[in-house]
C-alpha cells in the first residue's frame, strides 16, 4: 500500500509548519483545521519532521 | 464585487498593507481565514520599541510588558547581558498579540478597508491585468475581482505559490516552535531571556519573554534538520528542569521561516509581505517589525501601480527594492551568520560567550562586538569578516 501522512487531531495545534515545507501542496490549514489531500501526499514525511507537536505520522 | 486590492491575511503585515492602501484612496478588502483576528497566537510577541513606534501610537492595552534588554545563557550557563539596542532591537516591548492584531485591523478598517473574517482564499486566477480571488466563507464560495493581491498569509502562504513564487521551505530553512504561557514562575522581569545549546534547542534557542504578573511566554524553536526530537519534547525537558513549579495556562505552536532574503516577493499583480515573503530574522526569529515595514511598502507601491495603470511584476519590482534596501541585506547577512552558528558545537559556543562576557558590552556596538570576536577567534569566524567589518 502506498505511504501517506495522517494527522492526530488531538495533538495538532494548527500552526501551519507542515504546510510550509510541503512542495506537493498536500497539506492545507483551513482556518484551524489541517487537511491532508491524499491525492497529493506521497508520504515523503518531511512534514512529520517539522511538526512541533508530533501530530503527524507516515502510515501505509 | 471588485476592489483595487485584496489583502490575504490580517496579521500585522496584512493590516498595515490594507491600512496604507486605504489611506492612499484605494478600495481594499482585508481577508482573514480565522474567525478571530490575532488568535491563536503563533509568536513570542517581542518587538523593539523604535520599530513599534514607527507604525502605531503605542497603547498600554496591547503592551503586556516592557524590558530593558536581553540575557543570553551559554550551554555551560555563562550569562551575558545585552542592552535593548545590542539585542538587535528585537526586544523592548512584549506585546499582547490578541489585542495588538485586532487593533491594527481596526486601524485598517478605520482608514476605509473592508474586513472579512472566517474566510479562506482558495485560489486565484489572473486575467488581463486583473485577478479573480476565489474565497470561501463559511462553506460558501465566491469570487472577488481586484488589480493587486497582497499575500500576507503567513508561513503557510499559498498566494506566492499560486503566483509562481516557490516559497516551499527546506528543513534547514524553518524553525519549529512550541510555546507555553506560564504563570507562577520566578525570573528577572526586566529582561527577555535566551538559552542556547545543542541539548537545549538544536539549531535554535529557548526563550522566556515576560508578560507581566509573574507570567511569561516560555518557548522553543529548533531546526528540524538538526533536532533529534520534536520541540515540544525539548521544551518539556527545559521546563521540568527550570520551572517545574510553574503552571501552563496556554499552549501554542508555530513555525518561523529562517531562509533569509528571497530573490523576489513580487509577481504580476502580486506582492508578498511578512512571513509569506520569508521576512523573519534568521537569527532572532523576530518578524513583526519587518512584516509591518513590508506591509507599508507594499501599500505604497500598490497605490503607485494602480495610479499608473500598470500592475505588472516589472512595476511592482519597486516593492522588492524598498524592502530589500530596508532589511533585505540584513536578512541575507543574518542567514550567513546563522549557518555559521548552527555548525558550532557547545564548547565553541561557550568559548565565544566567555569572550563576550569579558567585554564591557555597554560601551561597544554590535559591529565592534563581532569585530572583537573575529579578532579573538579568527579561525572560527574569519569568513564572516567581509559581512560585518
Amino acid at each position: 500500500m502506498a505511504k501517506r501522512v495522517v494527522v492526530n487531531r488531538y495533538r495538532c495545534a494548527y500552526c501551519g509548519a507542515c504546510v510550509a515545507v510541503c512542495k506537493f501542496n498536500a497539506n492545507e490549514l483551513v482556518e484551524t483545521f489541517l487537511v491532508i489531500d491524499e491525492e497529493k501526499c506521497n508520504g515523503c514525511g518531511i512534514c512529520v519532521k517539522v511538526c512541533p507537536m508530533n501530530a503527524l505520522e507516515v502510515v501505509s | 464585487m471588485n476592489y483595487d486590492v485584496v489583502v490575504i491575511g490580517a496579521g500585522p503585515g496584512g493590516s498595515l498593507a490594507a491600512k496604507t492602501c486605504a489611506e492612499r484612496g484605494l478600495s481594499v478588502l482585508l481577508v482573514e481565514k480565522r474567525q478571530e483576528i490575532g488568535a491563536p497566537v503563533r509568536c513570542a510577541e517581542g518587538i523593539g520599541k523604535k520599530d513599534l513606534q514607527k507604525f502605531v501610537e503605542v497603547d498600554k492595552k496591547f503592551i503586556a510588558a516592557e524590558v530593558v534588554g536581553a540575557k543570553i545563557y551559554a550551554p555551560d550557563g555563562t550569562e551575558i547581558t545585552l542592552t535593548e539596542e545590542m539585542a538587535g532591537n528585537e526586544v523592548g516591548y512584549v506585546l499582547e498579540r490578541k489585542i495588538f492584531d485586532r487593533h491594527l485591523a481596526r486601524l485598517a478598517a478605520k482608514a476605509g478597508a473592508d474586513v472579512i473574517v472566517k474566510t479562506t482564499a482558495i485560489g486565484m486566477e489572473r486575467t488581463k491585468d486583473s485577478v479573480k480571488v476565489k474565497l470561501r466563507r463559511m462553506g460558501e464560495e465566491f469570487e472577488v475581482g481586484c488589480k493587486i493581491v497582497i499575500g500576507a498569509d503567513g508561513v503557510e502562504s499559498r498566494v506566492g505559490k499560486w503566483a509562481g513564487i516557490d516559497t516551499t521551505l527546506k528543513l534547514n530553512e524553518i524553525e519549529s516552535c512550541v510555546q507555553y504561557l506560564m504563570t507562577g514562575i520566578d525570573f528577572d522581569p526586566e529582561y527577555c531571556h535566551f538559552w542556547f545549546g545543542s541539548n537545549i534547542a538544536p539549531g535554535g534557542y529557548v526563550w522566556l519573554f515576560p508578560k507581566g504578573n509573574n507570567s511569561a511566554n516560555v518557548g522553543i524553536g529548533v531546526m528540524p534538520s538538526l533536532a533529534k526530537r520534536s520541540p515540544k519534547e525539548y521544551l518539556d525537558e527545559f521546563v521540568e528542569r527550570n520551572y517545574s513549579n510553574g503552571k501552563i495556562v496556554e499552549v501554542v505552536a508555530g513555525a518561523v521561516p529562517v531562509k533569509g532574503e528571497i530573490e523576489t516577493a513580487v509577481a504580476d499583480n502580486v506582492m508578498l509581505v511578512g512571513d509569506a515573503a520569508r521576512h523573519a530574522d534568521p537569527i532572532t526569529g523576530g518578524g513583526i517589525a519587518n512584516a509591518m515595514k513590508a506591509g507599508y511598502y507594499a501599500g505604497i507601491v500598490a497605490a503607485e501601480a494602480i495610479q499608473k495603470g500598470d500592475c505588472s511584476a516589472k512595476t511592482l519590482r519597486r516593492y522588492d527594492e524598498l524592502w530589500k534596501n530596508d532589511f533585505g541585506k540584513d536578512l541575507a547577512r543574518k542567514r550567513k551568520l546563522q549557518q555559521k552558528l548552527i555548525k558550532m558545537d557547545d564548547e565553541t559556543l561557550n568559548k565565544i560567550m566567555h569572550t563576550l562576557a569579558n567585554c564591557k558590552l555597554e560601551e561597544i556596538s554590535v559591529k565592534a562586538m563581532i569585530k572583537e570576536l573575529i579578532k579573538r577567534h579568527p579561525k572560527l569566524l574569519w569568513d564572516l569578516k567581509d559581512l560585518f567589518l
